[in-house]
């Protein structure tokens, strides 16, 4: 399948006209005007024998697919596309292999609640169970890792599942819907009449409970907290509640903590943005939480990278939890308040409730506890000839102003750019927080770029990491887009080395990586690099990344045996902190702000 | 403790291993399942029994109702309810010794509702403690058990309201009860 067949204009205002007018069409025509009726411009796919009737209708409808190398691919490039954009990213395979290649990419989406529609191909319907080619039950499959999923036999049925698969993906708690087509379903023909398509009214959650008692009893709590502390969640983003969290925050001055998803939906320079918490984040930001005395989790789930052991979190704190989940609600935590509804609507209620207060006591007594850990901070070490990825965070949010949409992996690098990159703006970081899926970042990105093409994108990956998905150049090169790669080299597995250096005795198995050289490896699919061994190439290099054409991949050579503090270990206290070593005099970098 | 939900689900193909892959997923054992249809045309009724902490009721509740093709869920918990299962229990008795059985069967108000000349089959329905009871006193009888069917309990609610979750919605039918669940929140997606 060639990816510039866009369809000329006229083409496209005839498929258009179906959207208006009952006509007969196959399934397959029915699949793709269905997607371009839901506001579809772009599909991440990979064909195969199950899916051709579907590939074979594509030319005629305004719908630009993106080929991938690996169906895994597809799948976190509808993911970065979602995450990117806030609309739904839509991902096509084949059955068979095609189909359980995507799984990793769906439990990643359903991990980071992403909404993205995954399309498969499936043998006839006459065939089904009878372990036919490339046959294999994939609605099975992913029901673990789908918030739904359908099985599609017949044409007529098309319109109907998959407008019901996009409303299930974007409603209440997003997440990913699989829609399986058997090839018998794309090859008939049904009316398709996209208004009678329209799924029943959304259904809200039947036990979301936003109630007076409940509202009032928050105010209550926030009007006699005396420390504090807001802890802002994916949630925020996912909802749209930035203006009424850092309204609440402002007013009530009550210092915000972030978790991994949450960076960006609170800006990072604002005052009363303490940074991230958990297990990498700073020391002050966890002694605060265990030190409050009310909480207020804002779309967040009490995840264990960001509370330790719950036997010993924050035990003097009253706790609201602000949820549109309620299964999340005294899962991991008990809380004291529940408000379970959409949390912008949520705080709307509320903030009329909330009084301005005086936080100054407890804002300071935060801020006198910044001080020791910030001296140990790598970032402030003088330059002595070796590059820390510390350093290649810190140097790329200042070089790029702190604009650019950066797509993380999994790993070391994922915890240093969520300390030393600092985001102002929600859907500015893309990483995956909840599966932690390694080889993320490469698809991801390219997804990314394809929901904002105007934007400075630029992929943050582990060497490891990198291996995993390190195909997909092939598709930044085929589709001729811009995005620039750092890869933080450090010849190891790194945070798998870091945790057997801290709680294996240094026993280094498995960890130590060859890798191609990345330079060259880039050099073949005629993508430009280089290699980047001292701080004082770095902001050289990650310029001349932003000024080259096309895309661009920097090899930092960084110290190969750092590791990320602080770290609480898994299952420790929140204050259980392992903290950065002492290391030798400070000088601040001239180029440090 | 024990738990006991009664759901009404879409009345699809694979809806109940949705349910069922949700209590595997949170490493939960299914002591008893029950399912056929209700009062509500396209809707099955289930009756589900399961061990779990005794907080687990509301995550578990909450977590059906994620599920696409679950349309209610009642958690009956501690309320007054009626609960019965059915069992079948074949058991070998030649013409001498019958009469015997029938005695047992008449005392524990079951039924005979098959005989052959070597065995008969005893229905009963009750509250598990009984059919528990009468299969204990067949079995001081080695060999006279031959089969034993049991259904699973079911559970229904006491008490005028056609399902606790239309009650906890505060409304009496069903139209009422989705519009009040229409009201308490959310919003139409894009």
């Amino acid at each position: 399948m060639g990816t510039k067949t866009n369809p000329s204009a006229s083409n496209a205002s005839d498929t258009n006209a179906h959207l208006t007018t009952p006509t007969r069409l196959t399934g397959s025509e029915i699949l793709w005007a269905t997607l371009v009726g839901e506001g579809v411009t772009d599909v991440f796919g990979y064909p195969g024998g199950a899916i051709l009737p579907a590939y074979d209708a594509l030319r005629k409808f305004p719908i630009h697919h993106v080929l991938v190398r690996h169906e895994q691919g597809a799948a976190h490039m509808a993911d970065g596309y979602a995450r990117a954009s806030g609309k739904v990213g839509v991902c096509i395979a084949t059955s068979g292999p095609g189909a359980t290649n995507l799984v990793t990419g769906i439990a990643t989406a359903m991990l980071d609640s992403i909404p993205i529609v995954c399309i498969t191909g499936n043998v006839s319907s006459k065939v089904l169970g009878t372990d036919a080619f490339q046959e294999v039950d994939i609605t099975g499959i992913t029901l673990p890792v789908t918030k739904h999923n359908f099985l599609v036999s017949r044409a007529e049925d098309l319109a109907k599942a998959l407008r019901l698969a996009f409303q299930i993906a974007q409603s209440g708690r997003p997440g990913p819907v699989l829609v399986d087509i058997t090839k018998d379903a794309q090859q008939g023909t049904a009316i398709f009449d996209f208004e009678a398509a329209k799924p029943r009214p959304y259904r809200p959650h039947p036990m979301l409970r936003v109630e007076d008692a409940g509202l009032a009893q928050a105010a209550e709590l926030i009007r006699n907290a005396k420390r504090p502390v807001i802890l802002a969640g994916h949630g925020v983003s996912e909802s749209g509640a930035m203006e009424q969290t850092r309204t609440l925050a402002e007013r009530a001055q009550i210092p915000v903590a972030l978790t991994l998803l949450g960076l960006g939906a609170f800006p990072a320079s604002h005052e009363l943005n303490m940074g991230m918490m958990g297990m990498h984040g700073e020391a002050w930001v966890n002694h605060a939480i265990q030190e409050a005395d009310l909480l207020i989790a804002c779309g967040m789930r009490f995840d264990d990278r960001v509370t330790g052991t719950t036997a010993t979190y924050a035990l003097k704190a009253k706790k609201i939890h602000i949820e549109v989940d309620p299964a999340e609600i005294n899962k991991n935590v008990k809380v004291d308040v529940a408000l379970v509804g959409d949390l912008r609507e949520v705080l709307e209620q509320l903030l009329p409730r909330v009084a301005g207060r005086d936080g100054s006591a407890w804002l300071k007594t935060i801020n006198s506890s910044k001080g020791e850990a910030a001296v140990r901070d790598i970032k402030n070490l003088p330059d002595s000839g070796h590059l820390y990825a510390a350093h290649v965070m810190h140097d790329l949010w200042r070089i790029t102003g702190g604009n650019a949409i950066v797509v993380t992996d999994v790993g070391q690098h994922q915890m240093w750019e969520a300390q030393y990159f600092h985001h102002e703006h929600p859907r500015t970081l893309i990483t995956s927080g909840g599966l932690g899926t390694m080889g993320f970042a490469l698809p991801a990105a390219i997804g990314a770029k394809f929901a904002c093409p105007e934007r400075e994108v630029w992929v943050i990956a582990g060497d490891g990491g990198f291996q995993m998905t390190a195909a997909e150049l092939s598709t930044i090169v085929q589709e001729k887009i811009k995005i620039n790669i750092a890869i933080i080299n450090n010849g190891y597995l790194g945070m798998v080395r870091q945790w057997q250096e801290f709680f294996y005795e240094s026993n280094y198995e498995a960890t130590p990586l060859v890798s191609p050289d990345f330079v060259k490896l880039a050099d073949a699919h005629g993508i430009a690099g280089r290699a980047v061994r001292t701080r004082a190439d770095v902001a050289e290099a990650v310029e001349e990344a932003r000024s080259a054409n096309g895309a661009y991949l920097l090899n930092f050579m960084v110290e190969k045996e750092d590791s990320v503090y602080p770290m609480i270990p898994a299952g420790s206290a929140l204050h259980e902190m392992i903290r950065r070593p002492e290391k030798d005099p400070l000088i601040e970098s001239p180029d440090d702000i | 403790m024990l738990h006991t939900f009664v759901a009404y689900v879409e009345d699809l193909p694979g809806v109940l291993t949705r349910v069922a892959s949700l209590f595997r997923r949170l490493n939960i054992n299914i002591n008893s399942l029950t399912v056929g249809r209700s009062e509500r045309a396209g809707l099955s009724r289930l009756t589900l029994v399961c061990e779990a902490s005794s907080e687990a009721g509301h995550r578990i509740r909450a977590s059906l109702y994620k599920l696409e093709n679950v349309v209610d869920v009642d958690d009956i918990a501690q309320a007054p309810s009626v609960t019965r299962e059915l069992a079948l229990i074949k058991v070998a008795a030649s013409p001498t010794d019958r009469s015997q059985i029938f005695d047992l069967v008449e005392v524990y108000r079951a039924r005979i509702v098959d005989l052959t000349s070597e065995s008969l089959v005893i229905e009963m329905t009750g509250v598990e403690s009984k059919i528990e009871g009468l299969i204990e006193v067949l079995r001081e009888d080695e060999g006279r058990i031959l089969e034993i069917c049991r259904s699973g309990k079911m559970t229904m609610r006491r008490g005028h309201h056609t399902s606790g979750v239309l009650q906890a919605l505060g409304a009496g039918d069903s139209e009422e009860a989705e519009e009040v669940a229409e009201d308490k929140a959310a919003v139409e997606p894009e």
